[in-house]
């Protein structure tokens, strides 16, 4: 399944990967894949922000603005201001996760 | 072979190695005793699972951080990282039979993996002070650590090699792979690391869903039936009924639609946009709540089926885009676009659902 086409904020600068592999080990939605001992986007669509690539790429050629997908805890930040989380820890948590 | 400290600690080539302390361990000296565990679930564990996956006993369910014994482990058994969410640990201990390893369980308050990788709870700086906390250096001869792929949004690898002497292996995302990708060498085909969300994952979601949506019923059913039970001669039970049936109907068809119908269709109904998605759905439901309670053709009351058409689509798409906190491929960037398209229409289509609700009751008292 796939959600909302090219919303994602994953940013790749290819100059600066140094072909470690990483991402491709650690991104769930098989987004990257290794070409000339370079990272490149397979679908890009598919990201879905966890920011697992972008903390574990130490050339800091990929970025992502991180957060949670989840309606329930952005209404919620809009309502009281506060940092969008997942409120998995709050008995009012809802579905998520 | 039996684990003894006192003996590794005396090998030199343990002390060389011995990690920089970066923090001050927080907890007491009581989590550096090594807890027992196995690969096999009691009833307790099972009733336990339920409850965890439909009532709020969930936010309570954790385990005590630190080290497990699973097994006969010894100086060169692999350490396998985990949560301290009950169910993520009892997951993981029951993909294990026959193994002899370390469980390191991080404190994580509760919260699974993939969630507290996201909030930085199963993060870089917990990771490291569990390791030395438990003194993993003197437990084990090699320098690995086998950490949930899902832990990744809060593990930096590289950091944790830097700061605690261990080498990160992002295992499989699922805990049922463990057993082959040991058997692999530490090594995950691809297949090992996507995530799935397939029908019995969205079945298992659902409770969650229509649970708490259920709890918002009254707010909407106790201001309903008292307005259908103001009368000029005072409060009337009959009339409450009567007039208030056909709303209290229609919310629990839209919970229904948005809390259950839409996530367990979620692939097979068209768009990508839950917010769309649960809206046909409800559409449906309308359709189907209306023509079978004979509403479409109810002249004395002909607001109502005007209020359904309304009502439900909008409530169930509401619902159904609260699902998006319980998938596993959504990102904030686009449950944000489709808030910012949806939140302005629910509130116009509430404000109109309110007056036609009135205008219902006016009208059955005879005035329209």
């Amino acid at each position: 399944m796939k959600y909302l086409l090219d919303v994602t904020t994953l940013a790749y600068k290819e100059e600066l990967c140094t072909g470690c592999k990483k991402c491709t080990e650690v991104c769930p939605h098989g987004v990257f894949a290794m070409e000339n001992k370079k990272a490149r986007f397979i679908d890009r669509d598919r990201c879905m922000e966890c920011g697992a690539c972008a903390l574990n790429c130490d050339s800091m050629a990929l970025t992502v603005e991180t957060g949670v997908g989840c309606s329930a805890a952005i209404l919620k930040s809009m309502i009281t201001g506060s940092p969008a989380t997942c409120g998995c820890d709050s008995p009012n948590s809802g579905g998520c996760c | 072979m039996k684990f003894t400290p006192v003996q590794k600690s005396a090998n030199p080539e343990f002390l060389l190695i011995n990690p920089v302390r970066i923090s001050p361990s927080t907890s007491s000296t009581s989590t550096r005793k090594i807890m027992e565990t196995s690969s096999v679930w009691s009833w307790k564990d099972y009733v336990g699972q339920i409850l965890a996956r439909t009532t709020s006993a969930r936010n309570t369910y954790l385990v005590q951080p630190g080290l497990y014994r699973l097994g006969n482990p010894d100086e060169s058994s692999l350490v396998l990282a985990s949560a301290n969410y009950k169910l993520s640990f009892d997951k993981l201990r029951k993909s294990l039979p026959g193994q002899n390893l370390w469980i390191l369980v991080l404190d994580t308050k509760g919260v699974n993996v993939w969630c507290a990788a996201g909030k930085g709870t199963f993060g870089t700086g917990e990771l490291i002070r569990q390791i030395q906390n438990v003194r993993l250096d003197l437990i084990v001869r090699h320098r690995k650590i086998i950490v949930p792929q899902l832990g990744a949004p809060g593990i930096k690898a590289s950091e944790v090699r830097k700061l605690s002497g261990f080498s990160v292996i992002f295992g499989p995302v699922y805990a049922r792979d463990i057993i082959e990708f040991i058997r692999l060498g530490l090594k995950a085909p691809d297949y090992m690391r996507k995530i799935h969300f397939n029908f019995v994952d969205r079945i298992i979601l659902t409770p969650m869903e229509f649970i708490p949506a259920f709890r918002y019923f009254p707010w909407f059913a106790l201001p309903v039936i008292f307005l259908f039970s103001l009368k000029s001669s005072g409060l009337m039970f009959h009339d409450a009924i009567l007039g208030s049936t056909p709303y209290l109907i229609s919310a629990l068809a839209s919970i229904f639609a948005g809390a259950f119908a839409t996530p367990v269709l979620l692939p097979f109904i068209p768009t990508k946009s839950f917010s769309i998605k649960g809206w046909i759905v409800g559409l449906i439901m309308a359709l189907t709540v209306s023509s079978s309670m004979g509403w479409l053709t109810a002249d004395s009351r002909f607001l109502l089926p005007v209020f359904v058409f309304i009502f439900i689509p909008a409530m169930s798409s509401f619902i159904a885009l609260q699902f998006t906190g319980s998938t596993t491929f959504t990102s904030m960037s686009g449950v944000k676009k489709e808030l910012r398209y949806a939140l302005p229409v629910y509130k116009i289509l509430a404000a109109i659902c309110i007056l036609l609700v009135i205008a219902d009751k006016i009208h059955m008292e005879g005035y329209l």
